[in-house]
């Protein structure tokens, strides 16, 4: 069997799932699975899915659902036999996450509403005295929605610093570029203007990832601001920064030759024993 | 009865550290009473209700009871998918309070009339509606939120007197009467109700035997008690500073047409967008044919074109 990084294995998991269920937005979910991979790999803590003083995830970006699913199965939270039932007559993991699946924090979808349940759940934590971290992914074509605003202003002025939000900065959203469709730069100037503390990171170094999340400066009470760079479809050549590949599903000849650009990437990436 | 909720909550509050008091900046001399009480539970959080009820959301998640408090039009339609999306969603007990439910701010216009959040907030089957008549009906329905542990939308008049003969009462899926006659039941919602009262009264006067029925919670539904009076009576007649579409007007005819009632329904309320014409609530009340005479006369009509 060859091993896997867990980034690895969340996009195998991805593209498995897609072609199984026949689903799009394949490009959002692999454009984010490093950053899951840093999130699951260590940087989230919980006792249980279930414990009250767990890290929140907000996936804000809920269209990117079945990467979220991956990534708690590549971390064992989450039964394979349950991802397969991925898009399924019936199923608990639709394309959208919802918190009835053990694992998920908050049902998301609906583009622009994640931060502000994040900086709801930080200032719980903050009231309540736990030291828990609230993380929030997001989509840089999301910052089109009024209401980001509106809870990015809410978190500095009440100087969250439990709250970290991530930015897949991937430069595309449904109908073409993020340039064209509604000019999104200067991203990481606007969120310094409305007070938090923003750093730029490769969003597919997951090593780097992680100590950008975990590095917190207790003197800095401002919320973080993560602007992950990151390649739309990363991973698999065809779909890296092809809009078509926001809805489009796979199809059998494109699936063998996504499996088959991974595993070469998995092998040149992990050393043979 | 915007003070009559202030004053409830600070005593549910003294009881239940788990509420806390978000406002959209609104609210001014109606919640200091809550923010000097309990300042580190109180929080206005600009003006933003999206972003309020979004945050109310992850505030509930993490084991709080959040009340969010605006103007009825901007707490109930402003972050409305927020409500959708997050407590409905996630049955989370969170609290959206709307001050002015109806036409109660009279001269501010339409921006201000909530005259469709009844319609709006009722198709949510999980979502439980409470439109208290008066603020005794206040006083008393504040703490029954406590039991409930899905969210609530909280229809609030601005300024009301009691309603003669309600005396504080409520019951949660309950339908309150006042009055015993049944030639004519008036179903209202909300500060209407003493509308609906007054011409019970103006009938009585005329030798007509009326009563009303005040509803002030929708989901769990009131209809089991609605049939009751409606099965009663000929004739209906609902009362309501709202569309007539949606609200109680709405809720009277769906149960008349599934219980297979033989009444006769009358709605009175708003029939058309409410533009381009200001005015005190009685004015706009005349406006909109909800003033006492007005709804007497439509019950007189009514017995006319019976033949009675």
């Amino acid at each position: 069997m060859t091993e896997q990084t867990l980034a690895g294995l969340i996009r195998r998991l991805i593209i498995d799932e897609s072609m199984r269920a026949h689903v799009g937005h394949i490009g959002s979910a692999l454009s984010i699975a490093d950053i899951l991979a840093a999130l699951y790999g260590g940087v989230l803590r919980s006792a249980s899915s279930h414990d009250p003083e767990r890290d929140r995830l907000v996936l804000s970006k809920g269209h990117a659902a079945l990467a979220l699913y991956a990534a708690l199965a590549a971390s064992s939270r989450l039964d394979r036999a349950l991802l397969s039932t991925y898009c399924g007559e019936g199923s608990q993991l639709g394309a959208h996450p919802e918190h009835v699946l053990p694992g998920v924090d908050f049902s998301t979808g609906s583009l622009g509403q994640g931060l502000s349940i994040g900086a709801g759940s930080a200032l719980a934590a903050r009231m309540q005295g736990s030291d828990r971290q609230v993380y929030v992914l997001m989509s840089d074509a999301e910052c089109n929605e009024g209401s980001v605003w509106e809870a990015a202003m809410f978190a500095a002025h009440h100087r969250l610093g439990n709250l970290v939000a991530i930015i897949d900065v991937n430069g595309q959203q449904a109908f073409g570029y993020t340039r064209d469709v509604l000019e999104p730069t200067p991203l990481a100037e606007r969120w310094a203007a409305f007070g938090w503390n923003v750093s730029e990171v490769d969003g597919h170094d997951v090593e780097g990832l992680q100590q950008s999340l975990v590095a917190a400066d207790a003197r800095d009470p401002r919320p973080r601001l993560l602007a992950a760079r990151t390649t739309f479809g990363k991973g698999v050549s065809f779909m890296e920064n092809e809009i078509a590949w926001h809805y489009w599903p796979l199809d059998a000849l494109q699936y063998e030759r996504a499996c088959a650009e991974l595993a070469a990437a998995d092998r040149a990436l992990v050393p043979a024993r | 009865m915007r003070s009559a909720f202030a004053a409830g909550l600070v005593e549910v509050a003294a009881a239940d550290e788990r509420i806390i008091l978000l406002t959209a900046d609104l609210g001014y001399t109606v919640l200091e009473p809550f923010a000097e009480r309990f300042p580190d539970r109180f929080m206005n959080v600009g003006v933003a209700e999206q972003n309020m009820v979004g945050m109310a959301t992850g505030l509930a998640e993490a084991g709080y009871t959040p009340y969010v408090y605006s103007i009825a039009t901007f707490a109930s339609m402003r972050g409305y998918e927020f409500i959708r999306n997050g407590p409905v969603l996630h049955q989370l007990p969170v609290r959206v309070v709307g001050v002015g439910g109806g036409l109660d701010y009279g001269h501010n216009g339409l921006t201000h009339y909530a005259v469709e959040d009844v319609a709006l907030m009722r198709t949510q089957p999980d979502l439980t509606i409470v439109a208290p008549a008066d603020p005794d009906q206040v006083r008393t329905a504040v703490p029954v939120l406590q039991q409930l542990n899905g969210p609530v939308y909280l229809r609030l008049g601005k300024e009301s007197a009691s309603v003669p003969g309600l005396m504080g009462r409520f019951r949660l899926g309950g339908v309150e009467a006042i009055g015993d006659g049944r030639d004519v039941v008036f179903v209202t919602l909300g500060g209407a109700a003493a509308q609906a009262v007054e011409a019970a009264t103006l009938l009585s006067e005329r030798g007509v035997e009326a009563s009303v029925a005040v509803v002030s919670s929708l989901n769990p539904s009131p209809s089991d008690d609605l049939a009751v009076l409606l099965g009663e009576t000929e004739l209906a007649i609902s009362v309501e500073a709202h569309y007539v579409a949606g609200g109680v007007g709405s809720f009277a005819a769906e149960t008349i047409a599934e219980r297979r009632l033989a009444c006769r329904l009358v709605r009175a309320g708003l029939r058309e967008t409410p533009v381009g014409e200001t005015g005190s609530r009685d004015h706009l009340y005349a406006r909109h044919g909800l003033m006492p005479e007005q709804l007497a006369a439509a019950a007189l009509q009514q017995f006319e074109l019976a033949g009675r």
